[in-house]
């Protein structure tokens, strides 16, 4: 989903300032044809720094030089992620949309059902550099497999596990845990007084849910069968669900009082010290913020049973952003120049950097070396052992029915009830059930 | 009115004269006559009534189309083309044995008991108000526009500061109740799990009294005082003055009030809304929250219009009834 989390503060900044930045119309450019030079476009750019004000300073240049080589005038729009969903709907029913929009990537197989973007077909791709240039691993989340993808990976983001080397140095423990044997282990030696081992942001819909969807595919699990039905109630889902859930019921080492986070306060916790470790999408600059100096905090990999995450045995969900294009567009050549020259190799080294997400790309991972540590893991991460989020048209409903039953097993287990493999799996019912109706 | 006035005018014209036909005296006839002799304000009216119509009627009109058809992600695109649904929408909405009707009828028991608890209290406390503030007292003024002070603050501003007065690490709600005065022997939560429910109860009399309030305290300053003051010769005490003089005459006022608070308090989105998000805690599920995500999240827009088409419904029977049993009362009083 989103890539760089800001705080709540400035979640709801963001919020007003989006209604304000409403006011812009949203035309489309009148010049049809092969002829793009003079085209106008537009362009919806989903919130990626601290305010809307910042994204416009990062892209406003970009799409200078971009007019300067093809001529083409883009029109900026920088849309808060509180609207932006909303706003590509309206633009899908009415047919009066952007040429060019950023979209989460969890979005991807949902709007492409919808049939408002324009499928990437061997030719589409072609335009914009081929789909070899992107890694697999992003284009995994483009839209639902054996149909042509309608987005192409523009940011990209994994989780990692974010430590406190002063906490951890004090507990005597000497390295990051690799298993989640070890991570109980190590959270109960971190977890006295008012200080717990894990931060975990408990009422959160898609923090719940990627956690939840990595464990279960840790243990071979799936939240949909191969014909996209879903299949909630498998023994690996109930099992991963109730591992993510004892972190607090059972094995204690979360505060109970995380089960109402839901505005990155855990991010905070952790940064202040309260919390020993805590998983989260590229944390660093958040962190930084948040008062927390750089080398205060290590990086390492999310654990995974069996110590080594790979491909088969993945650690992350594919987070990031995708951009697509309008089908309705009258300047769909034009607005695949943009894609090309928003994915080409320069471009996309440049915004990744401006905004802390990786590049995409294959050659622009190998052409630009880390930035640090945590960018080495997050690279890492993302390139050998990411899984995309299930890509089913349904997806959005999947995120809410099962981590909605997910929050209200932790408030549950936040006030002390028992958490049992019946319980769990009553509530997944319940979701699936939902699903089918 | 205009109308009126002209009834009692003599009849126009040529028409006077004429012999009148048995068919002119029927109902229709009267009718077609009333109605070219008031012609004109009706003419006149007629641009805000098309104005009207196309600002309420369209849309709702408009909602309970899309409620037959089968308006999924699949189809937004060519909404026209969405294929009809016939009774499906309903049939899912009101099959309480499967997970969407279930979870619909609980939403709406949900929110039948929050509207009576909110409503009630709110109409309780700025009754009370209205009447302890109707003497005469120093400071009188300043309390009763600290009084009216939530009902000037913007709902989104207002929310979010109790939602962090309801915080469990940090919010001020535990930290009077658990560490200053030492009533619960553990910090309670209140935005998730049960006590979500009266979290919401809680903000909703907070927003909603001083309307209440307000009206009350208007309707006071229409009873004569000789009523309270031959009452009293009378040896009546207060609260039978409450009783048998304050209520009855507040009678009209109470009967919009108390309708107006049902149908906001009933339709509320925006405080469940800032307090819980998209996933409001199942015993805090208000129907307005569960329509909203039937639409907007799980993109069914024909399920999401068919409950809130059900819900229309609801509401205008409880109003109907409502209305016609108060007048009712009030004619046989």
């Amino acid at each position: 989903m989103r890539i760089i989390r800001v705080s709540a503060v400035a979640a709801a900044a963001t919020a007003v300032l989006a209604l304000a930045a409403c006011g812009g119309g949203s035309s489309t450019g009148g010049s049809s044809g092969g002829n793009t030079s003079s085209a106008t476009i537009t362009y919806w750019a989903s919130n990626q720094g601290a305010s809307l004000q910042a994204d416009y300073n990062v892209l406003n240049p970009e799409i200078a030089t971009f007019k300067k080589e093809t001529g083409i005038t883009v029109k900026l729009q920088v849309i808060g992620w509180a609207d932006l969903l909303n706003r590509i709907l309206a633009a899908t029913t009415s047919g009066q949309g952007p040429d060019v929009v950023n979209i989460g990537n969890t979005w991807s197989a949902s709007l492409q059902a919808t049939g408002a973007l324009l499928p990437f077909t061997s030719s589409t791709f072609s335009q914009v550099g081929g789909e070899s240039k992107f890694l697999t691993s992003a284009v995994g989340s483009t839209g639902a497999a054996g149909k042509p993808p309608t987005a192409v990976p523009l940011y990209s983001l994994a989780y990692a596990m974010y430590y406190n080397k002063a906490l951890f140095t004090a507990a005597g423990i000497a390295s990051p845990p690799t298993t989640w044997s070890e991570l109980v282990a190590d959270g109960k030696k971190l977890t006295h007084g008012s200080q717990y081992g894990l931060a975990v942001e408990g009422a959160s819909i898609p923090e719940n849910i990627h956690n939840v969807f990595i464990l279960s595919k840790q243990m071979g699990g799936s939240f949909f069968d191969s014909a996209g039905n879903p299949t909630f109630t498998t023994p690996q889902n109930v099992a991963a669900v109730q591992q993510w859930v004892n972190f607090m019921g059972a094995d204690h080492i979360v505060n109970p009082g995380d089960a109402e986070y839901d505005q990155n306060q855990s991010l905070s916790d952790f940064a202040k010290g309260k919390d020993a470790m805590i998983m989260w999408q590229a944390a660093g600059t958040a962190l930084q913020a948040d008062g927390m100096a750089k080398d205060a905090y290590g990086t390492a990999p999310v654990p995974v049973e069996s110590g080594t995450p790979s491909s088969s045995n993945p650690d992350s969900m594919v987070a990031g952003i995708n951009m697509a294009v309008f089908k309705d567009s009258k300047n769909q050549a034009a607005a695949l120049k943009f894609v090309n020259f928003m994915t080409s190799q320069a471009e996309s080294i440049k915004l990744n950097g401006e905004y802390g997400s990786i590049p995409p790309l294959t050659a622009a991972l190998q052409a630009s070396p880390a930035a640090n540590q945590e960018q080495t893991v997050l690279r890492n991460v993302l390139s050998s052992s990411a899984e995309a989020m299930p890509q089913v048209a349904k997806e959005s409903q999947f995120e809410t029915e099962v981590g909605t039953a997910v929050k209200n097993l932790m408030a549950d287990a936040a006030s002390g009830k028992p958490v049992s493999a019946a319980t769990v799996k009553a509530q997944l019912a319940t979701a699936q059930q939902s699903m089918n109706g | 009115m205009t109308v009126g006035i002209r009834r009692d005018a003599p009849p126009a014209g040529s028409d006077a004269g004429r012999g009148r036909t048995p068919a002119s005296q029927t109902r229709a006839g009267r009718l077609l006559r009333r109605i070219r002799k008031g012609g004109p304000p009706y003419l006149f009216l007629l641009p805000a009534l098309l104005l009207e119509l196309l600002v309420h009627f369209i849309p709702m009109a408009f909602g309970i189309l899309i409620s037959f058809k089968q308006l999924t992600l699949f189809f937004i695109r060519n909404w026209t083309g969405a294929p009809w649904a016939g009774w499906a929408n309903y049939r899912v909405a009101l099959n309480f044995h499967e997970a969407v009707g279930s979870a619909l009828l609980h939403s709406f028991l949900v929110t039948c008991s929050f509207t009576v608890l909110a409503v009630g209290l709110s109409w309780l406390f700025g009754t009370t108000a209205a009447i302890l503030t109707q003497d005469t007292f120093r400071g009188r003024g300043t309390l009763r526009t600290i009084f009216l002070t939530p009902f000037a603050l913007p709902v989104y501003a207002s929310v979010i500061i109790w939602s962090f007065m309801f915080q469990y690490n940090n919010g001020l709600v535990n930290e009077l109740l658990h560490n200053v005065l030492g009533i619960t022997s553990r910090p309670s939560f209140w935005l998730i799990g049960h006590n979500s429910f009266f979290a919401l109860v809680i903000i909703s009399i907070w927003r909603n009294w001083p309307f209440a309030f307000l009206c009350v305290m208007a309707g006071l300053q229409g009873i004569p005082r000789d009523l309270y003051e031959a009452s009293a010769i009378d040896g009546a005490s207060i609260w039978q003055q409450i009783r048998k003089i304050t209520m009855p005459s507040l009678r009209s006022v109470n009967q919009v009030l108390i309708l107006v608070l049902f149908l906001w308090t009933f339709n509320d989105f925006t405080t469940p809304f800032v307090l819980f998000g998209t996933s409001a805690p199942s015993p805090a599920d208000v129907i307005s929250i569960h329509i909203y995500n039937a639409s907007f999240i799980n993109w069914n827009f024909g399920e999401g219009s068919a409950m809130s088409v059900l819900m229309l419904i609801f509401l205008l029977l409880v109003t109907a009834a409502y209305l016609i049993g108060t007048s009712r009362r009030r004619n046989n009083a």
